[in-house]
């Protein structure tokens, strides 16, 4: 698309700073660790044994909204801000170093794919979440298979309307969203199509899931009537393919911003922890891992922002570098989530301690959207070619 | 962020475009894959007669100030070098002085020191190599016992240096030195030492494990030098050998140029892939190989994103934190390429240089050898860690 050079600074300039430091300021403020703690791991039983969703702060969410975070998404053609992948990531760290549970991320994600569709009439769902609607993609089927041809909810023609049955599986922050945008298998191919969250023949079926800081659910549809102005897109595969990276971005830099968080406080605890009259962060088999950690964030970090950059610079790489971004992303996570646990110790392994939230955040999110291992499988056949040939 | 100006881009065009000129003509020998590994002989000429060709046209010590020897630029060296690695020349052979003498001369040493030596060294009439580690005296510098003793003008040194590269075609040393047993730090004086043909001075090649010799051991036996071969103050040692060790430890790309090695690393693995059975099936077909290599792959990228990254402030938490990660990232990517593409050639990695089936000449298996000598100097990479712990996470010092 462009000829001219990438930019050197990733196109993180000034706007985007202030951008990003204001969402520091606020998320520091407003989503503090105690804060969190308080919100949704006040009591074991809630979620794990009496199967409650986790508390979030919809006046936080309003707030947001307010702030226009998820109008970034939006093409200022659609009533949006129209910012740059790059902020987007950035801010996106923020909000995985607070672990702020939100359906920030997920409606980002409903953005991605509308704005990808480029019809009128996904400009108009578009305009919603610019007004401050959250929304969650509704793409995957029971096999939880992270191929955009694969769905599990089918769509039949009667008159000018579809009708969809059938189930989409891993829906994110479903209980948040005012809309879902739903891929279904069609006559003619797979469709995208808004469908307003309780509408009639819809129903969320409750997934109980180990992270605190969302909620995950099955969309299941029976008879759900699709009118034309919901027909995002009748190009459905295509449309979430030139989607993806944009995903694979926004899962990459939660991950990054919890791996931050997660090496910063166990840092601090190899500080503050003495055992044998010293500090443990004296020892090496504490600092050496924390040093390996850091080097795996910070290999994951660049490589995000190369990746929202060549998405914004209309780069035909942008592909490779979100995968690449993804897959050092999710095995950064894994590696800090393991040992921030760990070198904690005992503590560690509590409830009251507060790196068991932004652990399961990471497991969530490592395996969101293809784990490092499936990004690098589709990443060879870029690299190296098919098998086989 | 770094800017570049309208002289610097045409600086830059002007490089690439004398480089496209001027290419030389192919080494006399493989060319080992780091400068600090050439030894006398032919090669050794045609690098010093290269060095100087560049010199001559302003790529080498552009940076520097006009009155030693230099260009006066500012922000031009580093384009220099990138245009001489895009344009795979070969590298500068007087790289110890380059990237670690002449910065530490200039920072602590006096005007006629100054005058005397980079001038020489840029032109590379004179190679420099470098005396700090010891027997005993590794990863813990400041231990060293090598001692130079005041005799009237003078200073007899007695001692034993060892892993100097270079050493074997240097004329100079950059030498740290004991000249007081009471304090640990403030007891080590750094000289500048004549080596070639001195007095008391004797050089022993040490042989590696890959068969190679590539550095030496070096003897004093009352080799007598004057106080005016002193670098700043007696005592001052480790402070002069730090700002050594700062340049040195961010100054892999001070050499310029390339070892003549056209294509990626990770181009070549998969070439080796697609060539290679590995337990009896393409290797490029095997789904662990294809894994391992995309892993190298975004390694690689992950270190040039780093390297762009590491010039943008707004996105680095910590001024020192990514620099200070590439000689630990730097050289463990080489070592791991190396190992998989044994790994790729299966049966074949087992073939070494005199065996003409081995594949690509053997180069992996060679390389894979050769890559603990990047790990453990310059620092071992343990100690790097320490390093970054400390001075990065600000975690309490190992020690």
């Amino acid at each position: 698309m462009s000829t001219a050079p990438p930019p050197r600074d990733f196109g993180f300039g000034e706007d985007e700073q202030v951008l990003r430091d204001l969402a520091h300021r606020f998320l520091d403020e407003h989503m503090p660790v105690e804060r969190l703690r308080a919100l949704v791991a006040a009591d074991p039983e809630s979620a794990y044994e009496r199967g409650e969703r986790p508390a979030w702060d919809a006046g936080i969410w309003k707030q947001i909204g307010e702030l226009g975070w998820a109008g970034l998404a939006v093409p200022e053609s659609a009533g949006g801000v129209g910012g740059k992948m790059v902020a987007i990531a950035a801010l996106v760290e923020e909000v995985g170093r607070h672990a702020l549970p939100s359906p920030l991320v997920a409606t980002l994600c409903a953005a991605f794919a509308l704005r990808e569709a480029r019809t009128s009439f996904a400009d108009a769902w578009l305009a919603r979440i610019a007004d401050g609607a959250a929304a969650s993609l509704a793409i995957t089927d029971a096999r939880g298979s992270w191929d955009p041809e694969d769905c599990g909810v089918t769509a039949r023609a009667d008159g000018a309307d579809l009708v969809l049955s059938g189930a989409a599986h891993f829906v994110q922050d479903a209980f948040k969203a005012d809309f879902f945008v739903v891929s279904a298998r069609g006559p003619k191919g797979l469709v995208l199509c808004a469908v307003p969250a309780g509408a009639a023949g819809s129903a969320l079926e409750q997934n109980h899931i180990h992270d605190l800081t969302r909620d995950q659910a099955t969309l299941r549809c029976d008879g759900v009537r699709v009118a034309r102005a919901d027909l995002i897109s009748d190009d459905g595969a295509p449309t979430l393919r030139r989607a993806w990276p944009a995903l694979l971005v926004a899962v990459a830099a939660d991950l990054c911003g919890a791996s931050e968080w997660q090496l910063q406080t166990t840092v601090e605890y190899a500080k503050q922890r003495k055992q044998f009259e010293r500090q443990i962060g004296f020892f090496q088999a504490v600092k050496h891992p924390l040093v390996n950690a850091m080097i795996e964030i910070d290999r994951a970090r660049s490589l995000l922002y190369h990746a929202a950059c060549c998405i914004d610079t209309g780069d035909a790489n942008a592909e490779v570098a979100a995968r690449m971004a993804k897959s050092a992303a999710s095995d950064a996570g894994a590696f800090i989530s393991d040992r921030s646990v760990q070198l904690h110790g005992g503590i560690g392994f509590t409830w009251e301690c507060d790196v068991h939230l932004f652990f399961k955040r990471s497991l969530h999110n490592q395996t969101l959207y293809g784990d490092g291992a499936y990004q690098r499988k589709l990443l060879a056949e870029q690299l190296i070619g098919p098998i086989g040939v | 962020m770094t800017t570049t100006s309208a002289e610097q881009r045409e600086f830059a065009e002007y490089a690439r475009r004398w480089l496209a000129e001027n290419r030389p003509p192919a080494p006399p020998e493989r060319m080992p894959v780091l400068p600090i590994e050439v030894g006398p002989g032919p090669l050794c000429e045609y690098l010093r007669e290269w060095q100087q060709k560049c010199y001559d046209a302003g790529l080498v010590g552009a940076d520097l100030p006009k009155e030693y020897g230099g260009g006066g630029h500012q922000g031009f060296q580093r384009i220099a070098n990138r245009e001489m690695s895009l344009a795979g020349t070969p590298y500068m052979v007087n790289v110890v002085a380059l990237s670690m003498a002449i910065p530490t001369i200039l920072v602590h040493g006096s005007e006629e020191q100054k005058k005397r030596f980079i001038p020489k060294a840029l032109r590379c009439e004179e190679i420099w190599c470098q005396g700090f580690s010891e027997p005993g005296a590794g990863s813990d510098l400041a231990s060293a016992q090598t001692s130079a003793a005041r005799d009237g003008e003078n200073w007899v040194v007695n001692g034993h240096k060892v892993w100097t590269s270079l050493g074997h075609i240097a004329q100079w040393m950059i030498l740290l030195a004991r000249t007081s047993k009471d304090h640990k730090y403030d007891g080590l004086t750094y000289f500048l030492c004549p080596i070639e043909g001195h007095p008391g001075v004797t050089v022993k090649p040490l042989i590696k494990m890959t068969g190679d010799s590539g550095f030496n051991e070096v003897f004093f036996e009352n080799a007598r030098i004057p106080d005016s071969l002193r670098l700043d103050a007696v005592g001052k040692g480790w402070t002069v050998a730090m700002t050594t060790l700062t340049y040195e430890r961010g100054a892999a790309e001070g050499a310029g140029g390339g070892g003549g090695d056209r294509g990626s690393a990770i181009e070549r693995l998969v070439e080796l892939a697609r060539a290679s059975w590995r337990n009896g099936v393409r290797a490029s077909d095997d789904p662990h190989t294809r894994d391992a290599i995309v892993q190298r792959a975004i390694v690689h990228e992950g270190m040039m994103q780093n390297m762009r990254r590491s010039r943008v402030p707004a996105l680095c938490d910590h001024p020192m934190r990514l620099p200070l990660q590439m000689k630990v990232t730097g050289s463990e990517y080489s070592q791991h390429n190396a190992r998989l593409g044994m790994d790729i050639a299966g049966a074949h990695g087992t073939l070494y240089k005199l065996d003409p089936a081995a594949p690509d000449d053997a180069r992996w298996p060679i390389e894979y050898l050769d890559s603990y000598g990047h790990t453990i100097a310059a620092g071992t990479n343990e100690i790097q860690r320490n390093i970054l712990g400390e001075r990065v996470l600000g975690l309490p010092k190992s020690k």
